[in-house]
């Protein structure tokens, strides 16, 4: 079951790496600026989204 | 290309509606309290806190920390519908991130097979964004004491890469090893422990904070069990012109 499992991982990795990883970055980049940019307007604006998702704020 | 456009595409679609449902639900939940510890937030005075309010914003100057908040003339959103409409739009937006990141995420493990799949990552991402965080830092209130942004941040993160991390390897392999491993990585962030803040006064009480914190857990349950059924429902039915080898790949795995 391991292996199996070790030898799909490669097999995906080859044709779907790219895009995958372009859409978790691309995820990550949007929670990162919504949730935990610095700058104060993007805080202000997302302030009660900020605390009503538990991210670390102020 | 085509599984690239097809996510974006399923977690646009997933995110705007759990968003907009998120944002209902924490305009009953949510919202309300936070509106109630800004006023004790200005009252108290914001000595230990920092000031948010956005009603005496210019007028708390004074009362805050500098350091905090260097620029407090920055724009903010207005009281009632305007700030509604923002906090819909980053809820709407982090929801889209979260489905990217979902979505890719199951990817790699085989695809999403429907909304029950789709649940079960929501569950997990549930316990990864906002349970694990959130034992070593609990859901804040405006006016309650914290330690320094950036610590806490580092610590958010690392808390959810590791559990991300522990979960998965829990979920797809069998080994012994990788199980400990798991557990490891589960349990090391809490461990090492959340950066604590230097004292624990606050104008707000004790009640409305305990009210604000199951609101927290309970609208963001909701929200990633929608947002991952959603994405598990959508995923399914827009698959066209992805590559065959990816197609059988992902039912190898399928469970």
């Amino acid at each position: 079951m391991a292996t199996k499992t070790a030898s799909t991982a490669v097999g995906i990795s080859s044709s779907k790496i790219i895009p995958l990883s372009m859409t978790a970055l691309l995820g990550l980049f949007v929670v990162g600026f919504v949730g935990f940019s610095h700058m104060e307007v993007v805080h202000n604006a997302a302030h009660d989204s900020r605390h009503s998702f538990a991210f670390p704020c102020h | 290309m085509s599984l690239f456009r097809n996510i974006v595409f399923t977690a646009v679609i997933a995110g705007l509606l759990s968003g907009l449902l998120l944002t209902v639900m924490q305009s009953f939940s949510t919202v309300p309290l936070i509106l109630q510890a800004e006023s004790y937030e200005n009252a108290g005075g914001g000595e230990v806190g920092h000031s948010h309010s956005h009603e005496a914003a210019p007028a708390g100057n004074a009362a805050t920390p500098a350091d905090h908040h260097p620029d407090e003339e920055a724009w903010m959103p207005a009281d009632g519908f305007e700030r509604f409409i923002y906090t819909a739009a980053a809820d709407m937006l982090a929801a889209i991130g979260f489905g990217l990141i979902l979505i890719a995420v199951s990817e790699a493990q085989g695809g999403l097979k429907g909304w029950r799949s789709g649940l079960m990552f929501g569950i997990a991402g549930f316990l990864t964004v906002s349970l694990a965080p959130g034992l070593g830092l609990p859901p804040e209130l405006p006016g309650m004491p914290a330690a320094e942004l950036g610590p806490r941040q580092v610590w958010w993160i690392s808390t959810a890469v590791c559990t991300a991390a522990g979960l998965g390897l829990l979920a797809y392999t069998r080994s012994a090893v990788f199980a400990a491993l798991a557990i490891v990585l589960l349990i090391a962030p809490h461990i090492v422990g959340a950066p604590l803040p230097p004292g624990h006064e606050t104008a707000v009480p004790l009640e409305l904070y305990a009210r604000f914190v199951n609101a927290v857990y309970a609208t963001n349950l909701v929200f990633w069990a929608v947002l991952g059924a959603l994405a598990g429902m959508i995923r399914e039915r827009f698959r066209a012109g992805e590559e065959i080898t990816a197609r059988s790949d992902g039912e190898f795995v399928s469970r």
